[in-house]
């Protein structure tokens, strides 16, 4: 194996952006958990947005149109499950499940068309001369508004969740939706947008694997990812800061395995790729291992159905 | 204002009701979506689900992959049941299903070219302790550090998927294969072989065991008290700890059993149907028997009808793929709908709906 | 005071029905500014669907409110803070994972910039003696502290009618005199206060008025300290009610020992047990008292099997039986009946046959090598029904739609009926309506009178004097040697259950 093929620089660049849709997605779906609502549609909702932004970009020529519309996409796919679970009461698990089986189905429906395209390229930011810096320049300061935007977006969700009244609205509708509703919240409202704002990101993070990380159009082309962002939503204890590391480190192990495949590692290909979900089980052990009685950071009414009683 | 308002019990006549509710909603919407297609959804509708059974043409080779596709998926959905009643998420089961298959045709193969009676059967145990071993791993993670079974067993079938390939183009790769990736074809090596046992029906040694699966899940849940202790955990988990029933040994059962009837299901399939392991044996069996078991209502009897049924959109999904051009894609997206307006009119079973005002949302 | 001026709030002809039952039946009384007025019931008999129209949850069908004279008609509980109406829940509404000032502003429709809050949460509790960190987590608190944080969550926005559901039962009787401080305090400033309360004592001591709820419609307006707790008892119960029988058969041999049990807490924001010891004699109730959250479902889940010991730290007749879960201990003859009727004691969904299969298989023999013999549980159950005058359409009828009373009767029938050497239940008559309290009391007497042994943990102090031969006390986990009930005074009961001891806490721990 030639490790010296690997350029460190294009490892961190990629790595960068290989953790972004994971990011998006862990956030949207962090934001949706701190409502108390479960929505293992992930997956599904990451591949609907991806060939969505995919076939918009491809239509319309603009990678932002893709991203909107992809982001969109996720966003309307949600609300199906958001409709299920907070008016007619479904099981959490048995919909989510059922919006990533629709969603793996209506994607690769939708993309029969879009397979083998080439979709317009993203513009990478031209950040003046921080991105002439030797090794940062080129690892970390030349990468398309996405990879920042996710970055702020982190930012912004820690902000909105600690600092703002309708985040604390929306922590509270998560740790004890009786109790909310007792003081006049709306419970079904609050969690709606929730649901809808995960939809949009896991929607955005799909759009920008098919556009950015690929970039072009395959059928089950998220490959997990829905999935992994979940596990880094655990992975992270409920806190936004902690989700950033989670998908830089998921994103990390996925470029690094990819890089070794390229490189001609001594190791099967398919070990390699199955290595990013063994890691991520693993993380999952010790995380749940961790956890003490006193320290659970799920949100207390998470996953559980929320009828009004009157 | 629409409302809902809880029933003091759940309604027998809606909880029999809902799934033909659920179908016939998605026989509207799948329509729609064929017509928004450009297909005729007349005829789309009546190609999936009347001719495979009943067109002179199509019925003599339709009729039996009926039993054929039903088999695993039946056999996969009564053990999914059982955790999901539990409140015991397994939705792993591709992976266990291909593991059991990897593990029955691995030990089969290792005697290759041996023929004796007791290859097959020894064969059927290997696979499904294979599907076993592997559910066993989210089971001990999540007894022993309460790790979340939902997403391990989930991220195990990317795992298996990527081991199938490395066995396929590695260990149980057929060496007179001419270097194309896959095994020895079992079904024609009369030791491993699973055969049509009566001909023109599809019935195979799988299918016996589906059928078998539902009358003993059956018996189980309504005279045993281990699957009385499966539905309390599943209704009210601390009544289930106040009864005596232990989290763990339900936990193991649960996933034990569903995963040896994937790896069952998963044996069953390559010495039969399909014939060999390759890297796309796997058809997804293991995801739509999560949409057969919620359709069947998590019962044994409606689960054994709800496998029929999708077995059937299987077959004629492929009829409509190959007669009028219909993606086979529009059949999984048709599967996962018919998931949503089953878990939508579910809500009647439970709860009444009624007009007027009377709380503030 | 009460005739001349207008009246606070003028509740006239309020009716609500909910299908089957008529919650309020045309309902009409005043609230008077600066009275303390208190709403009496018994379960079911209206109450909650009352203050939840007040407090803008529950739209009524027919009549209509004034406040101070204008029409009054909130749709949201936003709407009713805005007129200045502030409610203390008596399932505290607060959040455990949040501190004190968010769960405060939570409560606000405006609440001002996180410090200020914090400033005026600690002024407020100086004012009214409600000692208050408003940067603690709510999980952490006693009862009595979180009930502080609702109180001052409704100061906070300066209300004139104060709604209290239920304020003490969750107190000692030193923290419910300070809370009396506290709301005479308020009345003085002119602010009403809306008391809803079974407590007939403290109604008489408290209150300038009573209206009396049975059935959804008021029987009574009357000024309680001219009435006595019997007549009070009365009109809301609508029957004379007689003391449980007493057999008197206590001092048996020994049954159930239990010795320095020590326990981590069952969840999150719970109790660990400290070192709890007792010994129960046949013929005997051991009463047990405490504030809510002291450790008592945690004692129950030790002494049922839920959770495990060493063997030798609880012993049943002898034998150690610390390390058996609940089937082995039910095999032995030690039964345990939960507080939590739903989802606890009983599966909420599943017929009252499968709920006696629940817990009786063992003892009844309903189920032969694993198989349960439904016929034999149907019987079951039948008897439990006949016997404890249990109302049900029949044995197949789902457990939650029985009424609260009619289902605890089931399962401390359930209970009885496997004839259990000794029988521990928790809250046995919570929420359950005067008749079949009365009855369950008197089938536990019973049950001891034929040489059982039993426990009673109850936050009801009134039940503890009525059924306990001794009586203990459980604070912070750790449970008091127990004393002959007998001649037991309030005072000597309240500083069994640990006075005001939190409240010294609460003052160690200065901002």
């Amino acid at each position: 194996m030639d490790l010296t093929a690997i350029s460190p620089a294009l490892l961190v660049a990629s790595l960068m952006v290989g953790a972004t849709p994971l990011l998006l997605a862990a956030l949207g779906e962090l934001v949706v958990e701190k409502a108390g609502v479960l929505n293992l549609g992930v997956e599904g909702m990451m591949i609907v947005g991806a060939i969505c932004g995919f076939a918009a970009a491809v239509q319309t020529g603009s990678p932002l149109a893709g991203f909107a519309f992809g982001a969109l996409c996720g966003a309307g796919l949600s609300m199906i499950f958001a409709v299920l679970t907070q008016v007619m009461l479904s099981n959490q698990v048995a919909t989510g499940l059922a919006l990533t089986l629709f969603g793996l189905g209506l994607s690769s429906l939708v993309g029969q068309g879009y397979i083998g395209i080439k979709p317009p390229p993203t513009v990478r930011l031209d950040l003046g001369p921080l991105s002439d810096i030797p090794f940062l320049g080129r690892a970390v300061f030349s990468h398309d508004w996405v990879v920042y935007g996710s970055i702020a977006l982190t930012a912004a969700v820690w902000w909105f969740l600690n600092r703002s009244r309708a985040g604390l609205t929306l922590r509270a509708v998560g740790e004890n939706h009786d109790a909310a509703h007792a003081l006049g919240i709306r419970v079904v409202a609050i969690r709606f947008a929730a649901i809808a704002f995960g939809g949009a990101c896991a929607g955005l993070g799909g759009a920008y694997v098919s556009l950015v990380r690929v970039p072009q159009w395959t059928e089950g082309m998220t490959a997990g990812a829905g999935w992994i962002a979940l596990a880094i939503v655990v992975f992270a204890s409920w806190r936004p800061a902690r989700v950033l590391v989670g998908a830089y480190l998921f994103g990390g192990v996925t470029v690094l395995q990819l890089n070794l495949q390229a490189a001609g590692s001594a190791l099967p290909v398919e070990y390699l790729s199955m290595s990013p979900y063994v890691v991520t089980i693993v993380v999952l052990v010790v995380m749940s291992a961790r956890r003490g009685a006193r320290s659970t950071a799920a949100p207390a009414s998470l996953g559980k159905p929320f009828h009004a009683t009157v | 204002m629409i409302r809902l308002e809880k029933r003091p019990q759940p309604s027998r006549a809606w909880s029999w009701a809902t799934p033909l509710l659920a179908v016939a909603l998605t026989l509207l919407a799948g329509g729609l979506m064929f017509a928004a297609l450009g297909k005729d959804p007349v005829a789309a509708l009546r190609t999936i689900f009347l001719d495979p059974l009943f067109d002179p043409q199509f019925a003599a080779y339709s009729r039996p992959q009926l039993l054929v596709k039903a088999g695993p998926l039946i056999l996969i959905a009564v053990g999914l049941s059982l955790g999901f009643r539990a409140g015991v998420w397994n939705i792993g089961a591709e992976g266990q299903y291909i593991v059991g298959a990897l593990c029955g045709a691995g030990a089969g193969l290792a005697l290759y070219p041996l023929e004796a009676w007791w290859i097959f059967p020894m064969m059927v145990l290997a696979g499904a302790a294979g599907g076993f071993l592997w559910a066993m791993i989210p089971a001990i993670l999540r007894i022993r550090f309460n790790t979340n079974e939902i997403l391990v067993s989930l991220l195990l079938v990317y795992v298996a998927e990527n081991l199938l390939a490395s066995m396929a183009v590695g260990r149980l790769r057929n060496p007179e294969g001419g270097g194309f990736p896959g095994s020895r074809n079992l079904a024609q090596w009369s030791s491993s072989a699973n055969p049509e046992l009566i001909p023109g029906t599809g019935m195979h040694w799988g299918v016996a065991a589906a059928f078998i699966a539902v009358i003993l899940a059956y018996v189980l849940l309504q005279r045993h008290l281990m699957g009385f202790h499966i539905r309390l955990a599943g209704q009210a988990p601390r009544a289930a700890r106040f009864a005596g029933v232990r989290p763990a040994v339900l936990v193991a059962f649960c996933l034990g059993v569903s995963g040896a009837l994937a790896g069952l299901a998963g044996i069953f399939e390559v010495t039969g149907p399909s014939g060999q392991i390759s890297i796309d044996f796997n058809v997804g069996y293991g995801f739509t028997a999560i949409i057969v078991a919620f359709l069947g209502r998590l019962h044994p009897v409606g689960i054994l009808f709800a496998g029929l049924l999708l077995a059937l959109t299987y077959i004629g999904g492929e009829l409509a793929s190959f007669m009028l051009n219909i993606p086979a894609a529009a059949i999984q997206a048709f599967q996962g709908m018919l998931l949503f307006f089953l878990l939508a009119v579910d809500v009647l079973t439970n709860y009444r709906i009624r007009r007027g005002r009377t709380v503030t949302p | 005071m009460e005739d001349g001026t207008a009246p606070l709030l003028a509740l006239s002809g309020l009716t609500k029905s909910y299908p089957g039952v008529r919650a309020n039946d045309d309902v009409s009384f005043a609230i008077h500014a600066g009275e303390v007025h208190a709403l009496l019931g018994e379960n079911g008999a209206g109450k909650s669907t009352l203050v939840k129209t007040i407090f803008g949850l529950v739209a009524p069908d027919a009549g209509e409110m004034r406040l101070a004279g204008k029409p009054f008609a909130p749709a949201s509980p936003q709407e009713a803070r805005a007129a200045g109406i502030g409610m203390v829940f008596q399932h505290f509404s607060l959040f455990d994972a949040l501190d004190v000032a968010e769960n405060v502003a939570l409560g606000m429709d405006t609440p001002p910039p996180r410090r200020v809050l914090q400033d005026r949460i600690a002024s407020v509790s100086r004012e009214y003696g409600l000692p208050l960190d408003p940067r603690r987590i709510v999980g952490d608190l006693s009862a009595g502290e979180r009930q502080r944080v609702e109180i001052v969550r409704c100061l906070l926005g300066a209300p004139r009618l104060l709604i209290m559901d239920e304020p003490t039962s969750v107190l000692t009787p030193q923290e419910v005199a300070l809370l009396f401080a506290t709301l005479r305090q308020l009345t003085a400033e002119g602010t009403a206060i809306l008391y809803i309360s079974h407590k007939l004592d403290e109604i008489r001591a408290l209150c300038d008025r009573a209206t009396i709820l049975r059935g959804g419609r008021v029987v009574a307006s009357v000024d309680p300290r001219e009435s006595s707790a019997r007549d009070l008892a009365e009109m809301m119960v609508g029957e004379a009610l007689s003391a449980p029988a007493r057999s008197g058969a206590a001092g048996g041999g020994e049954l159930l020992e239990v010795d320095a049990l020590s326990l981590p807490p069952a969840h999150a924001f719970g109790t660990a047990l400290r070192e709890v010891s007792l010994t129960l004699r046949a013929g005997e109730v051991l009463g047990i008292g405490g504030v809510a959250g002291n450790g008592q479902d945690e004692l129950l889940a030790a002494l049922s099997g839920e959770m495990r010991a060493d063997a030798g730290r609880i012993r049943l007749r002898g034998t150690g039986v610390g390390r058996m879960g609940p089937v082995a201990r039910r095999a032995r003859g030690l039964l345990a009946a939960p507080e939590e009727r739903l989802g606890h004691a009983a599966a909420p969904d599943m017929s009252l046959t499968e709920n006696a299969v629940l817990s009786a298989h063992t003892r009844k023999r309903l189920a032969r090598r694993g198989f349960i013999d439904w016929r034999a549980a149907r019987a079951f159950a039948d008897a439990v029904i006949d016997r404890f005058d249990v109302r049900t359409p029949s044995s197949r009828t789902a457990a939650r739609a029985l009424s609260g009373g009619n289902l605890q009767k089931f399962v401390i029938g359930r209970e009885i009926m496997q004839d259990p050497v000794v029988l521990v239940v928790n809250q046995p008559t919570w929420g359950v309506d005067a008749a079949a309290a009365a009855a369950i009391r008197q089938a536990l007497i019973d049950l001891a009178g034929r040489g059982a042994g039993v426990i009673v943990i109850s936050q009801d102090l009134d039940e503890l004097m009525e059924v306990s031969d001794r009586f203990a006390a459980l604070n912070g986990g750790r449970l008091s040697a127990p004393r002959p009930a007998a001649g037991l005074s309030v005072d000597e009961i309240g500083l069994m259950l640990g006075g005001t001891h939190d409240m010294e806490a609460a003052h160690a721990h200065p901002h």
